[in-house]
């Protein structure tokens, strides 16, 4: 296959940005996203130019690097990991926009790659179980029905890649906020903590300038992990139990 | 200057820390022994941990919790991208809830069992030890483990035991255990108790006196390179299976920390000891980046065949059960396809090897759910391997429900790694390699479901207990004690990094890292990989040189070092590849016996498997280095096998 390709090239954070167009050639269909872009960037280096900066890892959709928008969407057309995306989705002689996620929590770094260490920074207000080693009960002391397990692994697949961001109209974080919140509420070890936790991790996803939600559901589609909208209802109704609760002490 | 392979041989090795006695009491015993660091005094003492893998998050977090202060780095731009998050199938210990017969002492056995004899037998019974409270430990920190209907934990089998002893989350065990481990340390950064530097990668050690004090780091967004100063450092930076190029690691994996410190003064063991894993996705073509696991818990109901008739090009569905050949049932019937990972790829290549291959090139095997539809229904196996379909199908864009799947081998892990005693600590005093940048626990062949463990056991437990006793023996006294920018080591170091990056960038030949790193990977794959010669493994030390002289000569790195530049990052970890591989292909040449991941052809048994040779090659090959280029100096530990008696290992 033969493709134009129109990227986003920035030179670091502070640069001005724009779409720069190249053309690849000899694209198979079995071959990755990336792997075409790999193609680029070894032409790019052999010809001189700066090859094209973007995030990747593991290449098998589960450490959450990778992160372009594609023809406008989170992940491109199909549900699931840029890397995991195969040029068979695409037609010879198609053009193919690449951009970087585009938030303004998630600032640009180079290129195609932003910073998403807002992300951890909710992690950090509360998205944990407070279990210093040694300190934990034995495994089948507290028996968890299956149905919440099975809840709380649902929400636990997230991969923090941040495409329900960069889906979003406003530039919400609530689907990757609600799947942490989930995902530890409903467990009992995540007890003692469910209001503490849903309140602050609340408090720093606004202090990280993430827009407000409107439900459009945008971040649900974009999920390639299948994180569910009702992800964000559920932690809703957490965070309303919690304020209750607080303003009651 | 004398040849590469005239290796001499210097002291042998020991491991002066584990206590002698029975064995069952040697981790209390040595814990008991263990000095211990006043916790008013721990705060005045920093670890620098590299990485935030299993192994790295959880000593982090542990080591903050208790007390001490922590730096940590990681290359990724967020401590939880680390590529323990892809492992798969699940985490063994040894909690005998199924009443299946388990038992520490048969966790032990089974691994040093599948480790070819090759391991420390202190070091793995510990490991059994402690993997019980790893379960306990990630069920407290809400990983959410497959359960049953009763509420209580769900189990599985895996390769080479016959008890069902793994923990699993989905096929995302690996995924929900860093999580565990990264949620702690999220705990521990924002009490401010760690110092975490994202996207940036070591690039050197700095040692005083004799002592690890600290690291040469490359900020990877500015490209500024720093120094950061410790008490002691721990090495958590994963394994080097990247060397062959296409391998399961992550794209961004590799052995820059461990190699460098191996410069430094560290010992390397048994660098020729690589798993190749029997269930990868085969490769596709020549833009091939990375190759794919398929987790080996597919083999608790997937069949694995390839038609009995060498170069039958029918459609799987058209050939008939008596076609077939479940070769790893025909050979192996008592262990059936749970044979361990080293006897199932080797099997794999011997029927691809007599034609009987399928897919593009022959370069493949069946991995067939026929059966387990028709006995489960396809519902049972959708919530067993789902996402594992799902994955195939998106790779292959073949139904695995219809069709069987497509697996062929390749490397997955690294047995190998730094030598490190009863402690986990290198030669180098105040370094520390854990997880899978040590050789440890594995011996030539590791299990499934055992890297979960071991990079957990040495991250929670193990690490926390042992780096007191160095730590309270070398306090930090008083200002004095601490290392600075101006210490002519420490000058040394950052400008042999400083020169180093700076001539990768200066050479602006005509060919780019990918190109070198292909051609290593395959030059390893072919002499190093599955199957090892005499004559190949000469060809090959032969061969790494000469690429190595060319890499220096035509090497191309666009743009400056003061940047963001993935093409520098990619060279400099090349420039270390090309040293280790050697190391790698005269460790194989040199163990001329066939053990585990080890397969020397001149060495096998009638029926073709691996002939150990006890006497000869009963030891750990830890190797030091005298120079790039430079015959290294082999030391030899000699393993001591009281409580599993070394037998040719049997799965028939």
């Amino acid at each position: 296959m033969k493709l134009t390709l129109r990227v986003w090239r920035q030179k670091n954070a502070g640069a001005e940005g724009a779409m720069s167009t190249y053309e690849v050639d000899d694209i198979s269909p079995d071959m990755s996203f990336l792997e075409m872009l790999d193609v680029l960037n070894e032409q790019l280096i052999l010809s001189g130019e700066d090859p094209v900066a973007f995030d990747h890892d593991c290449r098998e959709g589960i450490c959450g690097a990778c992160s372009l928008v594609i023809n406008g969407d989170a992940h491109g057309p199909e549900r699931t990991t840029t890397c995991q995306l195969h040029m068979r989705s695409f037609k010879d002689g198609d053009t193919i926009d690449i951009e970087p996620w585009r938030a303004s929590a998630f600032p640009v770094v180079k290129d195609l790659v932003v910073d998403r260490s807002s992300f951890d920074r909710i992690i950090q207000a509360g998205g944990y179980i407070t279990a210093p080693t040694g300190s934990a009960p034995e495994a089948h002391a507290t028996p968890v029905p299956k149905p919440d397990a099975d809840f709380a692994f649902e929400h636990a697949e997230c991969i923090g890649c941040g495409a329900c961001v960069a889906a979003c109209p406003n530039g919400a974080a609530m689907l990757f906020t609600s799947a942490k919140i989930n995902h530890l509420n409903v467990l009992p070890q995540g007890a003692p903590e469910r209001e503490t936790r849903v309140l602050d991790m609340v408090a720093q996803m606004d202090e990280e300038g993430f827009g407000g939600c409107t439900l459009a559901g945008e971040c649900a589609t974009a999920c390639p992990k299948g994180i569910p909208l009702m992800s964000i209802t559920s932690m809703n109704k957490e965070w309303l139990r919690a304020t209750r609760r607080a303003s009651k002490r | 200057m004398t040849s590469y392979v005239d290796y001499t041989t210097g002291e042998p090795v020991a491991d002066t820390k584990a206590p002698s006695g029975p064995i069952n009491e040697r981790w209390d015993k040595r814990r008991f022994e263990a000095k211990l660091v006043n916790p008013a005094n721990r705060r005045k003492q920093t670890v620098i941990v590299v990485g935030t893998g299993l192994a790295g998050g959880a000593a982090g977090a542990t080591l903050t919790e208790q007390g001490y202060r922590v730096v940590q780095f990681c290359y990724s731009d967020s401590p939880r991208r680390a590529h323990s998050i892809a492992a798969q199938g699940g985490i063994n210990a040894a909690k005998n809830y199924r009443n299946d017969g388990d038992s520490i002492h048969r966790l032990f056995y089974d691994t040093v069992k599948g480790g070819d004899f090759r391991a420390r037998e202190s070091n793995v019974h510990r490991l059994a030890q402690i993997s019980v409270e790893i379960i306990d430990q990630c069920v407290a920190q809400g990983v959410p483990f497959a359960r049953e209907y009763g509420g209580l934990l769900d189990t599985r089998s895996f390769g080479g035991v016959q008890v069902s002893r793994t923990f699993y989350a989905r096929g995302q065990t690996g995924q929900q255990l860093l999580l565990g481990a990264y949620q702690a340390l999220s705990r521990q950064i924002a009490a401010g108790n760690i110092e975490m530097h994202p996207r940036t990668e070591m690039l050197d050690l700095i040692v005083v006196d004799g002592r690890a004090r600290g690291i040469v780091a490359r900020d990877l967004i500015t490209g500024r390179i720093d120094t950061h100063f410790a008490d002691a450092v721990v090495l958590a930076s994963g394994g080097y299976g990247n060397v062959f190029y296409l391998s399961t690691n992550a794209m961004n994996s590799n052995a820059t920390a461990i190699w460098r410190a191996h410069r430094r003064g560290a010992y390397f063991a048994n660098p020729c000891f690589t798993q190749i894993h029997p269930t990868c996705i085969p490769r596709t073509g020549d833009h091939q980046s990375k190759l794919t696991l398929m987790s080996e818990s597919l083999r608790n109901d997937g069949r694995i065949w390839v038609p009995r008739a060498k170069g039958d090009n029918r459609p799987p569905n058209e050939i008939p059960e008596d076609e077939r050949d479940y070769y790893l049932e025909r050979i192996y019937p008592s262990f059936g396809n749970l044979v361990p990972r080293d006897i199932a790829s080797r099997a794999a290549k011997n029927v691809c090897d007599e034609g009987r291959g399928v897919g593009p090139g022959g370069q493949g095997v069946y991995l067939d759910f026929a059966d387990a539809i028709r006995r489960m229904g396809r519902k049972a196996v959708e919530a067993k391997y789902g996402n594992l379909f799902d994955m195939y199908q998106r790779i292959t864009d073949e139904d695995p429900y219809e069709v069987p799947m497509r697996i062929y081998p390749a490397v997955h892990y690294t047995m190998g790694g730094l030598w490190v005693d009863y402690d986990l600590q290198t030669t180098i005093p105040g370094l520390f390699a854990i997880g899978e940048a040590n050789f440890s626990d594995h011996g030539a062949n590791r299990l499934g479901a055992s890297a979960l463990m071991q990079g957990l056991a040495d991250g929670y437990f193990v690490l926390p207990a042992t780096i007191n006793d160095y730590l309270a023996r070398n306090p930090r006294k008083s200002a004095a004690d601490d290392v600075t920018d101006e210490h002519p080591v420490v000058q040394e170091v950052l400008a042999e990094t400083e020169d180093r990056l700076n001539l990768l960038l200066a050479v602006d030949g005509d060919r780019t890292p990918d190109s070198f790193h292909r051609e290593l990977g395959e030059l390893m794959w072919e002499f190093c990989g599955m199957a090892r010669t005499d004559a190949g493994l000469r060809k090959a030390l032969e061969r790494i040189p000469e690429i190595r002289d060319e890499f220096w000569r035509r090497i191309k790195v666009p743009g400056t070092g003061e940047e963001f530049n993935q093409s520098l990052e990619k060279a400099n970890r090349i420039v270390d590849y090309l040293e280790l591989a050697e190391l790698m292909c005269l460790d194989a040449l040199h163990r001329s016996e066939s053990c585990g991941g080890h397969f020397r052809e001149e060495s096998q048994t009638p029926d073709g498997e691996a002939a150990r040779r006890d006497d000869e090659f009963g030891y750990a090959a830890a190797w030091e280095f005298t120079g790039t280029g430079e015959a290294p100096t082999l030391h030899k530990e000699d393993l001591v096998f009281e409580y599993v008696h070394p037998t040719q290992r049997s799965y028939a």
